[in-house]
């Protein structure tokens, strides 16, 4: 699908998910929805489409091409298929995602991969803030799948998370793993600050330097781990020291920071 | 005869004191005293009878002039503007009644536009983390009558809520706390040595945009790990982070007052939240509350009632008119501001161009900017249109929602200028002329 | 004048004793009449049941802590990428929520499903303003709220010193600045305590330095309660709600009631009501032998015709548990570990409230489900038993046709057993499995609409089609005579009716609202002479402990939607 003409705000492309076009013909997909704010358009209103959905998600290859910068929500709760956008794109990329796989050639912006259960995304470019995180208030956050950020990101990373695995190879803010219950964040740039903050369970990595440490995390061990294929030693710190912690056969669990030597 | 009205309720700050006595002239028109309030709150009440007022509403003529119109063209140039909108944002709300802000609920569902309050630059945080992490809380009165331990994190209430030590924290005897101040211990938590801080009995210093990690060093303390602090934490000691968590531990009662010291720096969200969980751990050893000290006397009130109306506090995104989004970060003024996202704005008993950052308030002046207020202020004079209304609390009563979401029914003491509106009567009418032009299908 | 003729219906009204005859409803200016005129406008109900409109005697829906939660549950709105409860906009205004619903989704959600009237369960008295705010903005429904006395400051000290008189005085004097409708208790003197981090667990622990007992506060409210003869009983959430082996706090607190009895000109006939008694009704010493207390408890309440209870059904969703007890919702984030908000509320009560997900793959949740059935399925008299989830602590309103569905059909019972994880241990730890009683529409419209009017001392306006009550009518698409074998059905026809009237005027038609006429605020109005002590008293406690004026704590007029009061005397 090409871009062909931009809204004037934001367009909501809540509809283009391989679950959405699998089976339609090119004319029942340009008569899905899309929202301009109050407007209801029609995603035919902005895209030419080409080529052929398949009969199934997992059959079905959309591929964005145009600056679809000021369009959110490509791959909203997909379930299999594959998404390759062409240039930057907004907010909630693979949001409350299932399964299948979206790359974006370019930037995202905030609320990426929120509440992921599976499937994989790859972003070339930057992330913004809230990678892999949860909705606002729920407990239950990025459960499982993978998100890869090949450049930088910026504030809360897998807050609330509880499974799945999220890469960062340039450097974050600050916010990561914060009420994390589980779940893995690879970070191998440098980040500012707080990782790991009321963390219950959950594994941080960081290759780079980590700025300003929690008081929470003690130092007990240095250890040598394989991380995104390669493999290091680590200075491994426990914690949150400041937050509960469950047992499992009597032994406390807790939350792993990892540090690169 | 003038004329003595007590137990008013003071319109400016979120301590919504509801003590004060005016005495009002034989006309009902001129306040002729102000007693028992605060330097500000005085202010108030003198600029709502002086005579400067405007009285009708302005629009923006082509050379930049401001011509007086009625109201029915400004409801009618105000309802056309919102139905022609692709996503209007409608944003304030420090200073208006709970009726006007139901009403403005009511006119922002049928616009299908953006629906937002002054919690977005202030206490937005705090909604964050309430719905992260919940809100061990209480009413004022609690505090009054059993608090003997009183930490100020982040906040100046010296400055920002005068009668917020002598009414409510650390001066008055209540029930079970005869001796005041005497018998309280007060801490204050803020880079800066404050006048609040000069009141208190401990003063840490924190280290600017650390909060988060003391927090988490106090946690240590109460869950049993005092042991591993570092020597110090966030620019405190560990001797006086032991000795200061000791007295929490010991409370009988104790409050945390907190504001824009951990809103506002980095984390936001986060400053609070983790409060809120030290909060909660310390109710396993003692009994201790957290609250936020908003800054308006009725800045609460949209967070409440919208809350019934639509199930979210801020932020809503009501474009679909058949359900409401919110999710802070996307449908918050700003970001929407900054990312040109709105084509229409109207600011309400507010002052965003003044608030908002100066790139914002560029993008929102692109559009039709509508400003609803009794004020000339920043926003009047870059506006296209500017409705006065009356001032809550002055000429116009109404239920306000204190810092504590405690309800306090406001009266009214002098009439209001002659034809001005109040802000409900005003939404309503605005409500009314979308109706009737939808129907018409003038839409 | 305005008429309505709703003609063949199967009738179902206890209060009349009318058990699924054919009849017709005249209605004439909002009331129930005996005939209209040929210009009425008609409502064909061939083939369809009948019933008043539907009372809810105990829902938290308007209000400081329900509000609360809605604040703090953005994911009771929005979950995973979708809306909970679908979008629905049928009336002026959206509707939005699941477990705590906006007030508009209340008043369309509870029409659709042929209510017309709801008794919110707590109001604290300083925060009444709010109540109110939030009455106004909720359609359709008539609602009265109760104000909660067991741990307030006042009531102490008068019931302490024996000062009958002066506390009935001050309670006529609280319903009148509130608008409330009666006296409410909960977690008597446990939740003062809380102000100091501790609790009451059993009627007889002293609340820390008032030195009065859980049971000397029931006894007093009590006794005001008949001394004003008001139109409801108290109304009480004991202590030690929700933990093991309570059932036997819960009989200690219902023998309380044993020596009074009811004094009041509106025929009412219990001096307690026990509200959400399943939470009350647990046997075991701690979550591993948890079991069902449901037999203990109904042989007595069966035995003792003063007592009414609503049952307070689980119903195994996700939900928002919210309540005046403030010790026992930090218990439960203790256990959960999920958000927790509270708010001690100075000189009157305290609230808590935590989300809470009742999994029926958790055999504590099954077992909890068992009991509220059990206890309305032991009952003997049904018109002392109704039907409550406690909304939203045990599940949430819109679920009352679910727990409709279990009463009636065995085969709904079972099938929701099969479901569970545990469901042998649930079966050992209850007697749900057991029993086979199947309840008729007569008796599910005593527990929906008579029993509950009768119960709040209503009986005259609403819950029942007598001459002269108000015009409510909930029409649903039942063949009475020829009830469909899938238990679904019967779920569905109590969902959605096939007509709801609100003072002869339809609101539903079809599921779907079609008007929004307007409603009332019920409340009880004391005429009693001034008593100078309280007065003084009220004066003083407001100058040195209140934090706002005694001249802004009543409810303003201007602020009272629509007052309907309920008035009575007292020499």
């Amino acid at each position: 699908m090409t871009l062909v003409q931009e809204p004037e705000l934001f367009l909501e492309c809540y509809s283009v998910t391989p679950d959405l076009f699998a089976g339609k013909s090119l004319a029942e997909i340009a008569d899905l929805p899309a929202h301009e704010g109050k407007i209801q358009w029609k995603l035919g209103d902005f895209f030419k489409f080409e080529g052929k959905a398949g009969e199934t998600a997992a059959d079905t290859k959309i591929v964005v091409n145009g600056n679809v910068r000021r369009m959110k929500r490509f791959g909203q709760q997909m379930t299999a298929g594959e998404i390759i956008i062409n240039s930057d794109a907004d907010m909630y990329i693979g949001g409350w995602m299932k399964g299948g796989k979206i790359t974006v050639k370019g930037n995202a912006d905030s609320f990426l991969g929120i509440a992921m259960e599976g499937g994989e995304i790859l972003i070339e470019g930057d992330a913004q803030n809230h990678v892999g995180s949860a909705y606002r208030g729920d407990w239950r956050g990025m459960s499982g799948g993978l998100i890869r950020v090949k450049g930088k990101a910026g504030n809360d990373i897998g807050t609330a998370m509880t499974g799945g695995t999220i890469i960062i190879e340039g450097d974050a803010f600050i916010h990561v793993l914060t009420h994390a219950e589980g779940g893995t964040v690879i970070i191998k740039g440098d980040v500012e600050g707080r990782v790991g903050g009321q963390m219950v369970k959950g594994d941080a990595y960081i290759l780079g330097n980590l700025l300003y440490p929690l008081p929470g995390f003690k130092k007990v061990a240095t250890v040598e781990k394989e991380v995104d294929g390669a493999t290091y030693t680590f200075d491994q710190f426990i914690g949150d020291l400041g937050e509960r912690k469950e047992k499992k056969k009597g032994e406390i669990i807790y939350g792993n920071i990892f540090l690169k030597k | 005869m003038p004329k003595v009205i007590e137990n008013v309720g003071c319109p400016y700050c979120g301590c919504s004191c509801d003590d004060v006595r005016i005495t009002v002239s034989d006309d009902g028109k001129d306040i002729l005293e102000v007693e028992n309030v605060c330097a500000i709150g005085t202010e108030i009440f003198k600029h709502g009878c002086s005579k400067d007022r405007i009285r009708l509403p302005r629009m923006r003529q082509p050379d930049g002039s401001m011509k007086d119109i009625s109201y029915e063209e400004a409801i009618d140039w105000t309802a056309r503007h919102l139905l022609k909108a692709k996503k209007p944002l409608m944003y304030g709300f420090g200073s208006t009644n709970c009726e006007g802000q139901a009403a403005a609920a009511r006119v922002m569902e049928i616009a299908g536009g953006m629906l937002d309050n002054c919690a977005t630059i202030c206490h937005g945080p705090s909604f964050l983390a309430i719905f992260d992490n919940g809100y061990p809380s209480c009413t004022l009165g609690e505090v009054k009558n059993r608090a003997d331990v009183i930490v100020y994190w982040g906040s100046n209430p010296a400055h920002a809520h005068p009668r917020h030590m002598s009414r409510y924290s650390i001066f008055p005897r209540g029930f079970f706390t005869g001796k005041g101040q005497k018998k309280r211990t007060v801490i204050v938590i803020d880079p800066r040595f404050t006048d609040t801080a000069n009141v208190a009995d401990y003063h840490l210093q924190v280290k600017q945009g650390h909060d988060y990690e003391l927090f988490n060093a106090f946690r240590m303390v109460i869950h049993g790990h005092g042991k591993d602090l570092p020597d110090e934490v966030a620019g405190i000691k560990k001797e006086t982070i032991l000795e200061v968590a000791e007295i929490m531990k010991n409370a009988r009662f104790g409050t945390t007052f907190f504001g824009m010291g951990l809103t506002h720096t980095d984390g936001r969200n986060h400053n609070i939240d983790i409060a809120i969980s030290l909060t909660r751990d310390l109710n396993k050893i003692s009994k201790w509350t957290i609250m936020a000290m908003r800054g308006h006397y009725n800045i609460a009130g949209p967070g409440v009632v919208w809350s019934w109306t639509f199930g979210f506090p801020y932020c809503l995104d009501l474009t679909k008119q058949n359900h409401a989004h919110m999710n802070p970060g996307e449908t918050s003024s700003v970001d929407m501001a900054m990312r040109d996202e709105v084509d229409m704005f109207i600011n309400i008993g507010t002052d965003a161009a003044a608030h908002f950052p100066i790139p914002a308030v560029k993008q929102l002046k692109k559009h039709p900017w509508v400003t609803i207020d009794p004020s000339i202020n920043m926003a009047s004079e870059i506006s296209d249109l500017h409705i006065p209304v009356c001032i809550c609390g002055v000429d116009v009563g109404g239920i306000v929602y204190r810092m504590d979401n405690v309800p306090i029914q406001f009266r009214k003491v002098i009439e209001p200028p002659e034809g001005v509106m109040d802000d409900e009567t005003l939404l309503n009418k605005i409500a009314d002329r979308m109706e009737e032009l939808k129907a018409k299908g003038e839409a | 004048m305005s008429e309505l003729l709703i003609k063949n219906g199967y009738i179902f009204d206890p209060i009349s004793g009318i058990k699924g005859d054919k009849a017709d409803i005249a209605i004439k200016d909002g009331k129930i009449v005996d005939k209209v005129s040929s210009k009425a406008q008609v409502i064909d109900a061939s083939g369809k049941t009948v019933m008043s409109g539907g009372v809810d005697i105990h829902t938290h829906v308007s209000g400081p802590k329900v509000n609360t939660g809605r604040m703090m549950r953005p994911e009771d709105k929005f979950f995973r990428g979708s809306y909970r409860g679908g979008i629905i906009k049928q009336g002026k205004r959206m509707e939005m929520g699941f477990s705590i619903p906006s007030t508009y989704k209340t008043g369309y959600a509870y029409a659709r499903m042929g209510y017309t009237f709801t008794n919110e369960a707590a109001m604290p008295p300083l925060l009444a303003p709010h109540v109110h705010e939030e009455f106004r903005d909720t359609p359709i429904l008539d609602q009265a709220a109760m104000p909660v006395f067991g741990n307030n400051w006042f009531c102490f000290e008068y019931i302490k010193n024996k000062e009958l008189e002066n506390n009935a005085a001050y309670v006529a004097w609280l319903l009148n600045a509130t608008k409330g409708i009666g006296i409410k208790v909960v977690n008597p003197g446990g939740t003062e305590a809380w102000a100091w981090g501790e609790n009451c667990t059993t009627i007889n622990d002293p609340v820390p330095y008032f030195d009065i007992t859980p049971a000397e506060i029931v006894k007093g409210l009590i006794e005001t309660n008949e001394y004003l003869g008001l139109p409801h009983s108290v109304h009480i959430h004991g202590n030690n709600l929700g933990n093991p082996g309570n059932y036997k706090d819960t009989l200690d607190t219902l023998r309380l009631a044993e020596s009074y009895k009811a004094k009041n000109k509106f025929g009412r006939e219990q001096v307690l009501h026990n509200t959400h008694i399943q939470f009350h009704s647990y046997k075991g010493t701690s979550w591993a032998d948890f079991e069902s207390g449901a037999k203990e408890i109904m042989d007595y309440v069966n035995a003792n015709k003063n007592i009414t209870c609503d049952i307070g059904q689980v119903t195994l969703d996700e939900t928002t548990t919210m309540t005046a007890d403030g010790p026992f919702e930090y218990h439960l984030n203790q256990l959960n570990h999920i958000k927790w908000a509270n708010v001690d509320v100075e000189l009157e009560t305290g609230s808590g409230v935590v989300p809470y997900i009742y999994d029926k793959n958790i055999k504590v949740c099954g077992i909890q489900w068992a009991i509220g059935l059990e206890l309305a399925l032991y009952a003997k008299d049904l018109m002392r038993v109704h039907i409550t989830t406690d909304h939203p602590n045990a599940g949430p309103f819109t679920r009352y046709p679910c727990v409709i569905k279990w009463l009636m059909s065995e085969k709904a019972r079972k099938a929701t057993l099969d479901t569970m994880k545990w469901k042998d241990k649930v079966i050992a730890a209850s007697n749900i499995a057991s029993m086979d009683r199947e309840l008729g529409l007569y008796e599910i419209a005593m527990m929906t609409r008579a029993g509950p009017a009768k119960a709040l001392g209503l009986a005259a306006i609403y819950g029942s089609l007598v001459k002269g009550a108000d015009g409510n009518v909930a029409i649903y698409n039942l063949d009475a005579n020829d009830l469909p074998s899938d238990p679904e059905l019967i779920e569905a026809a109590f969902q959605n009716t096939a007509y709801t009237i609100k003072e002869g005027v339809v609101v539903v038609k079809d599921g779907e609202i079609i008007a929004e006429p307007h409603k009332y605020t019920l409340w009880t109005k004391v005429n009693m002479p001034e008593n100078a002590q309280v007065m003084h008293d009220i004066k003083e406690k407001f100058t040195k402990n209140y934090t706002v004026n005694l001249e802004n704590y009543a409810v303003f007029d201007e602020h009272v939607h629509n007052p309907r009061a309920i008035e009575l005397d007292v020499a």
